[in-house]
């Protein structure tokens, strides 16, 4: 299968801290792909770094054999990215279709001079992404949230709807930092479906997680992050059995 | 259109208005006033509200609006239109360029940055006599007419005002309802997740940033022949922050709240005028109160509190 | 040469006096997230004080502590009767309150003390000094010298003093604070004290040099805001050194390129220091965890 993600000995260094080092991996289409690690190994820097959030300090990253790896955040999303955050980044200030509409920023194009003017092109584009944020609320189970005001919902539906938003934009990769966190027994099931139907629809989910039976149930590959290097990479059940990964962190279950 | 009832109410009372109260002093000068602050508070609410940028720096993009018109058609003899047009040209490029460096600051910094370039401009309208006339600033604007009847009367300058301040507040109903105002509000709940979702937050900010000034530039200019005379005293540092005490009072990111609020800071001083010397202290304790009892915003208020008696009641009935 | 040497002088002096009114922003800045439009007013409120009370018949020792003290239960008031109760509101509201609380302070002084324009004397004989070929008055001198004195008992307050790291911690986090067990009502209400005091004692110092009247805080004010930004919003070091430098950068622009746009100039420099530091000098930039 063609390589969608490339990530060529990628390092970032803050000040004396190498917090990446020499990182290489690829990333195939159609897949689940899981990075793990302790606290501290560079999960969500990781991901900072192929969303442009933190420049390399040396290294690249290619996305469908194009180099993105100093494009701007929003230019990397028009290419085909999406992401959910470990600290969630909802619209507080908008409802919950509001929020997916947002999502939907790049499957439309009215301006703000056409949208002051509510041109009739407009007015079917409103109609059109309403139409497709409902959609990904449905997918997430979320329908019945549509019109309530995102300050004030459970943290649990916030983090769905952090799900609905991005992948409203319909992306080639989603990325996933840490989309269990916080999430009690019942919902992490519900996450677990979520995630696979989200494969199945022809998205690749990179996931950053320390939930392991999560990981386990979910993923077709595993990476594992230590002090920032790759320690171990491959099918889930030989990550479990890796001596090396049990003694690093291994052992939560 | 249900989206739009609300406006339509509000235009037919404005339109009403001077029909039913021809020759009421409130009604056709203190309108006047009331309309222009309504345009300048619904422009810095596209700013200040949707995409959440401080700016205590409007009054200085009103002022380079009449300023243009003034000196333009004064000093260069050039059709009104046209100097309305190239002050509004002036704006845009000068606020463009301003844009890009001022709005990479956050919050208390945006607000100094802005506030610097008010003071900045006000000082320059001050001390640039020869261009600007000084303290005493310059009189004597030509007429400005349209398809060939002279706006001469505060009757034609009630309808010329109204329409662009309907206008304004129309653009504004719209663009918050459209994929430019969510990417607005996204720039302001979450830049980091706003440029996630594709957009370009830094043209984003500086788009709404240009397209406020030039709306606060145009009403400058109509401000400047409408009043035939323009001073630095209108477009001061102190009249920035009475603008952003309008957008806030009635309640940030709301079109109607920015109108509900000009409308209570304009009038506000005229019904005070009765208490003579206790003027200034009563303006500022009710501006207090309202603000420690409904900090959301007046407008913002009352309208949580008729949707909640709405839905209460609604709850009642299905039960 | 000669000429910078008495700029720097002058600079110096109304640079103390930013820095007092800074140090005032950036202390209810700290304790409360809110920048408070009325600080100017401390600074008149605590001026004017003084002026009447000489005029009872005080002596000048007594009616400046007595206004100073007057001012802070100013302070205290703003806190208890304005702040408090929007306890819930975005810190936008606040801001707006406290512009209310401006204002009414302002009606206030004028209705008690009228538009005139007052003074008073200096603190001591005011014949002037001369170093080299630059002249400095007296007073001068007390400005910067009473500046530094109460800036280092604010910081001798903040590091050392129980009450001082209390209100230090609300700043770090209110929410932590309240749970070991300080009372962050009182604490804010303290910093609220404390700043009306240091306006009040800018106001004291300022008004033998440059007069006073009912609407003379509102520059002063903005001044100070000015300088707490310049360095660095909510450092209280960074707010003394942004008022020195504002004051400087203002009298210098003042006397060698433009005195009508002396402002301009000022303003244009911390406009530049933002866009090379967007958090002022000693600020720390803000990082958002995502």
């Amino acid at each position: 299968m063609a390589a969608l993600l490339e990530v060529k000995r990628l390092e970032k260094r803050f000040g004396g801290l190498k917090a990446i080092s020499e990182l290489s991996f690829s990333v195939p289409e159609r897949m689940i792909f899981s990075i793990i690690g302790p606290n501290g190994a560079g999960k969500t820097t990781l991901f900072n770094l192929l969303t442009n959030i933190y420049r390399p300090s040396s290294g690249s990253i290619l996305f469908k054999g194009k180099d993105i790896t100093s494009l701007p955040p929003f230019k990397i999303a028009r290419l085909g990215i999406s992401r959910t955050f470990q600290n969630l980044q909802v619209f507080l200030n908008m409802n919950v279709i509001e929020n997916v509409m947002v999502g939907c920023h790049l499957r439309s194009k009215s301006g703000l001079i056409a949208s002051a003017l509510r041109l009739p092109s407009v007015i079917k584009e409103e109609r059109d992404v309403k139409q497709m944020a409902l959609e990904s609320l449905k997918f997430c189970g979320l329908s019945d949230y549509a019109n309530r005001p995102a300050g004030g919902l459970p943290y649990g539906i916030l983090k769905k709807l952090e799900v609905a938003r991005a992948i409203a934009a319909k992306p080639k990769l989603l990325l996933m930092d840490e989309p269990a966190a916080g999430l009690n027994d019942t919902e992490t099931a519900e996450l677990c479906q979520l995630i696979k139907r989200i494969c199945d629809s022809g998205i690749t989910v990179l996931l950053v997680e320390h939930n392991m039976s999560l990981i386990m149930e979910i993923s077709q590959r595993v990476l594992v992050l230590n002090y920032g290097r790759l320690l171990a990479e491959g099918p889930p059940e030989e990550i479990q059995k890796n001596p090396e990964v049990i003694a690093a962190y291994l052992g939560q279950g | 259109m249900k989206r739009l009832s609300g406006f339509v109410l509000f235009g037919a009372i404005c339109l009403i208005l001077p029909i039913v109260f021809p020759d009421n002093y409130y009604v056709t000068v203190v309108g006047l006033t009331i309309f222009i602050n309504i345009i300048l508070a619904v422009s810095l609410n596209l700013l200040m509200g949707f995409a959440g940028q401080i700016s205590l720096g409007h009054a200085a993009f009103f002022g380079l609006g009449a300023y243009s018109s003034a000196i333009l058609t004064i000093r260069y003899g050039i059709n009104p239109w046209l100097a309305m047009l190239a002050g509004s040209v002036f704006v845009c490029i000068l606020s463009y360029i301003l844009s890009r460096p001022i709005l990479k600051l956050k919050g208390h910094y945006l607000a100094m940055a802005t506030l610097g370039l008010g003071i900045i401009v006000h000082i320059f309208f001050v001390q640039a006599d020869e261009l600007t006339g000084g303290p005493d600033g310059i009189s004597g604007l030509p007429p400005l007419s349209i398809l060939g009847i002279v706006i001469d009367s505060d009757i034609k300058w009630y309808l010329v005002l109204c329409t662009y301040m309907l206008l304004s507040v129309l653009f504004s109903l719209n663009i918050a309802d459209s994929r430019a105002g969510r990417a607005l509000s996204a720039v302001h709940g979450s830049e980091i997740a706003a440029q996630m979702m594709g957009i370009d937050t830094a043209k984003v900010k500086s788009h709404i940033f240009v397209f406020s000034a030039l709306m606060a530039s145009i009403a400058g200019s109509l401000f400047a022949h409408q009043q035939d005379f323009v001073s630095p005293e209108s477009f001061s540092f102190f009249f920035s922050i009475e603008l952003v005490t309008m957008v806030v009072l009635g309640g940030l990111g709301s079109t109607f709240g920015a109108v509900i609020g000009a409308f209570i800071l304009s009038i506000l001083p005229e019904v005070l005028i009765v208490f003579e010397d206790f003027e200034v202290l009563i303006f500022g304790a009710i501006l207090m109160i309202i603000m420690i009892f409904l900090p959301e915003g007046l407008f913002v208020a009352l309208k949580n509190k008729v949707l909640a008696l709405l839905s209460a009641r609604a709850k009642r009935e299905s039960a | 040469m000669d000429q910078l040497l008495q700029f720097i002088i002058s600079g110096l002096t109304v640079g103390s006096i930013y820095a007092l009114v800074a140090l005032g922003f950036s202390i209810i800045y700290n304790a409360s997230d809110v920048v408070n439009f009325a600080q100017g007013e401390f600074v008149m409120i605590g001026a004017m004080s003084t002026i009447f009370m000489l005029k009872a018949g005080l002596s000048y020792p007594l009616a400046a502590f007595l206004a100073i003290a007057v001012t802070a239960c100013v302070g205290l008031a703003l806190d208890k009767f304005a702040i408090e109760p929007a306890k819930n509101a975005t810190v936008v509201s606040t801001i707006i309150i406290t512009i209310g609380a401006s204002i009414f302070l302002r009606g206030a002084a004028l209705l008690i003390w009228g538009k005139e324009i007052y003074g008073l004397p200096p603190f001591t004989s005011n014949d002037p000094i001369k170093i080299g070929s630059a002249t400095i008055l007296p007073q001068n001198l007390w400005v910067m010298l009473g500046t530094a004195v109460t800036v280092f008992a604010v910081k001798y307050f903040f590091d050392h003093t129980r009450m001082g790291k209390a209100i230090l911690a609300c700043s770090y986090n209110k929410k932590a604070a309240y749970l070991v067990g300080i009372n962050v009502k009182r604490m804010l209400l303290v910093s609220y004290g404390l700043s009306a005091a240091l306006g009040a004692a800018a106001g004291l110092l300022v008004t033998p040099i440059t007069f006073m009247s009912y609407n003379a805080g509102v520059m002063l004010g903005l001044k100070g805001f000015c300088a707490a930004i310049l360095g660095g919003m909510g450092n209280s070091m960074g707010a003394v050194l942004g008022g020195i430098l504002l004051g400087i950068v203002e009298t210098v622009g003042a006397g060698f390129i433009s005195s009508g746009y002396k402002d301009a100039i000022a303003f244009l420099v911390i406009m530049l220091v933002l866009f090379v530091k967007p958090s002022g000098i000693l600020g720390k930039g803000e990082t958002e965890r995502v």
